[in-house]
């Protein structure tokens, strides 16, 4: 509204029983001593009351809204007021509130209770296990399908995949193998020395690290790094339509978008692996000599007897399994992003938490599963 | 038109001497620009001719490579961090496509304003919200909706309403209805004459929609090849012997929107 060079301070005056003079700057800024100004107020008990509005000097709205609210509630308690002075623009916006008060009224926010939203929280995660057990279905028809018929692999796009998700997740996972193998020689290295049974850090690195610490740290890694990306891209493409030009032009976003990342990973997270397994093993056996005076030659010779090679199977045989669940799972997520930014961040989020807590699942129930062979 | 009586002989925003530039491209050459208080303002011109790198220039969200653009009376490029804040608070912007904060209800994208910038009472903030909301001719119910499920006429409208809850005494609006069906478009410029009688708002348009320049602009700048063509009412503009404008306004839909204002 014109006129912002700040006028006085609105106020309300009460000239005697039956006028009521309004004074100053009715604005948004001020709504808020002009509501303690009303709520304070002693209204005169006469029935007829002349407000004289003459020296508002400014109103805008929200001023309006004020007036037209005390207005119509001294009415309502059965007062007859009478507005003089009020000028013919302020008029106008008063016409304006009071035209819309109906539908202002109507807003009245209504709680949602606790059982429904209960209710709707239930039936909500039901829908989605099903919607996934359903995703993960048709992934496995399509994949199938593609694996009897190759041509309908998107070879560019599984290289491309490869060398995105594994080849330059390469330095990253080295360095992180390494370290768990030089982690892991160092607690054991403590025990060991006082049983004087230092050749067993052999044994402590190779198969901990073999069985369980790679293949975890790669499918953690993993999962941190391609499947968020995963949720995020074809969340993004969602969200700008692209998903649906994917569709309207024929093409199954299945075999377009899921199939080269699934594919890329159940490749590239056992060759991670094995990778993470040399690395840690050379971290081990680092440490080995170090601090336990356990030479390379030892450290190999009794890497040979101690360590069966089907830990080694067991470990990248686990690998390809974590790798489908995390392309599926970061692929799900971003379908099921809908329309917003916000959707797109939750949804990733999601996706990586998701998809670490089933590889450890997994991984734990295998653990369960081999101890019953005593494998 | 009534444009003398609604006019008062203030310049709200002078633009002058501004060109633009990213990199080799030349945007703009030398564009000078008074808009006055009161009026309905609409920057014209094909697409690609810069109209919104312009508005944004205006507002601050751009600097141009050369001249000045002062805003209210005061350098925009001077304005430094408190003075952008004060500016903003005396303007609003309806973007193109509405730019509503898609974490956040309507009823909330509307309150953002207020909540930040006052300290109106919550329950006057729902009431001076709803009535924005009533304003620009949405329904109560769509207050609690997200953005992402509205339609886009009614996320146009929510836009609007977050850019007049302040009761500013400027407002931008960029292609307020392109991409609206007839029928929508025509309510819009409705409601923009409509909140221009009642809040006596200025108005700067970006538009490229001729009827809506017919029906509501009261001055209109043409840009074309970097420069202003022209400046004035349509029918001065439609009058032009300026090729490019002749073409603007001659075409077959410029023809189709003349003859219906009987020009």
């Amino acid at each position: 509204m014109s006129g912002k060079p700040q006028n006085a301070l609105p106020h309300i005056l009460i000239v005697n029983d039956s006028v009521i003079r309004c004074e100053g700057a009715w604005t948004i800024p001020h709504l808020t001593m002009l509501n303690t100004l009303l709520t304070t107020i002693q209204w005169p008990a006469v029935e007829d009351v002349v407000w004289d509005v003459m020296n508002i000097q400014v109103m805008d709205t929200g001023g309006a809204i004020v007036l037209h609210r005390t207005l119509t509630e001294l009415r309502s308690q059965g007062k007859r007021i009478s507005l003089i002075g009020l000028r013919p623009e302020f008029d106008d916006l008063l016409q304006m509130v009071s035209s819309h008060w109906d539908r202002v009224c109507e807003v009245t926010p209504e709680p949602e209770r606790f059982r429904e939203k209960v209710q709707g929280w239930i039936s909500q995660q039901t829908l989605h296990a099903l919607n996934g057990v359903g995703f993960a279905g048709e992934a496995a028809v399509n994949c199938f399908r593609a694996l009897r018929r190759p041509s309908l692999i998107r070879w560019r796009a599984l290289f491309h995949r490869l060398e995105l998700d594994g080849f330059h997740a390469l330095p990253i996972t080295g360095l992180l193998a390494f370290l768990m193998g030089v982690v892991i020689a160092y607690q054991g290295a403590e025990q060991l020395r006082q049983f004087g049974a230092n050749i067993y850090v052999v044994d402590l690195v190779g198969i901990s690290l073999f069985r369980e610490i790679a293949p975890l740290i790669v499918a953690i890694l993993i999962a941190g790094r391609s499947g968020s990306a995963y949720a995020a891209q074809i969340g993004t493409m969602s969200v700008t339509e692209e998903l649906d030009a994917v569709r309207t032009l024929g093409l199954s976003p299945m075999q377009l978008l899921v199939l080269p990342r699934v594919f890329a990973l159940v490749i590239a997270v056992p060759l991670l692996t094995v990778y993470a397994d040399i690395l840690g093993v050379i971290g081990g056996a680092l440490i080995a000599f170090n601090q336990l005076n356990v030479s390379g030659v030892e450290f190999v010779e009794r890497f040979e007897e101690a360590v069966a090679l089907r830990h080694f199977f067991i470990g990248i045989g686990k690998a390809p399994w974590f790798a489908v669940i995390i392309a599926l799972v970061g692929c799900y997520q971003g379908f099921q992003i809908r329309g917003s930014v916000d959707d797109v961040g939750r949804r990733t989020t999601v996706g990586v938490v998701q998809s670490i807590f089933l590889v450890i699942v997994f991984d734990a129930v295998c653990s369960i599963v081999f101890s019953w062979w005593n494998i | 038109m009534t444009l003398e009586m609604t006019h008062t002989e203030t310049p709200v925003i002078e633009v002058s001497h501004v060109s633009t530039r990213f990199g080799d491209t030349v945007v703009h050459e030398d564009i000078n620009l008074t808009i006055m208080q009161g009026e309905i303002f609409a920057i014209a011109g094909g697409n690609g001719s810069g109209k919104t790198t312009l508005l944004r220039e205006i507002i601050g969200l751009q600097t141009p490579a050369e001249g000045t653009i002062r805003l209210f009376g005061q350098d925009v490029s001077g304005f430094g961090e408190r003075g952008a804040q004060n500016a903003y608070r005396r303007f609003g912007v309806m973007f193109q496509q509405g730019a509503l904060f898609s974490s956040l209800t309507l009823a909330e994208n509307v309150a953002v304003p207020l909540h930040e910038h006052t300290d109106v009472p919550p329950e006057l903030v729902r009431d001076i919200v709803a009535l924005k909301i009533a304003t620009v001719g949405l329904p109560m119910d769509s207050a609690g909706k997200y953005p992402s499920e509205l339609s886009g006429g009614m996320r146009r409208r929510a836009a609007l309403a977050r850019a007049i809850v302040m009761d500013p005494e400027l407002v931008f609006l960029d292609e307020p209805t392109a991409g609206l069906d007839p029928i929508i478009a025509a309510g819009f410029d409705e409601l923009v004459l409509h909140l221009k009688a009642i809040l006596g708002l200025t108005m700067v348009m970006v538009t490229h929609d001729l009827d809506s320049l017919w029906r509501i602009a009261d001055r209109v700048a043409m840009l074309g090849n970097g420069k202003i063509l022209g400046t004035g009412t349509m029918k001065e503009l439609a009058g032009s012997t300026d090729p490019h404008i002749h073409e603007y306004f001659h075409g077959p839909r410029g023809r189709a929107a003349r003859s219906q204002y009987g020009v």
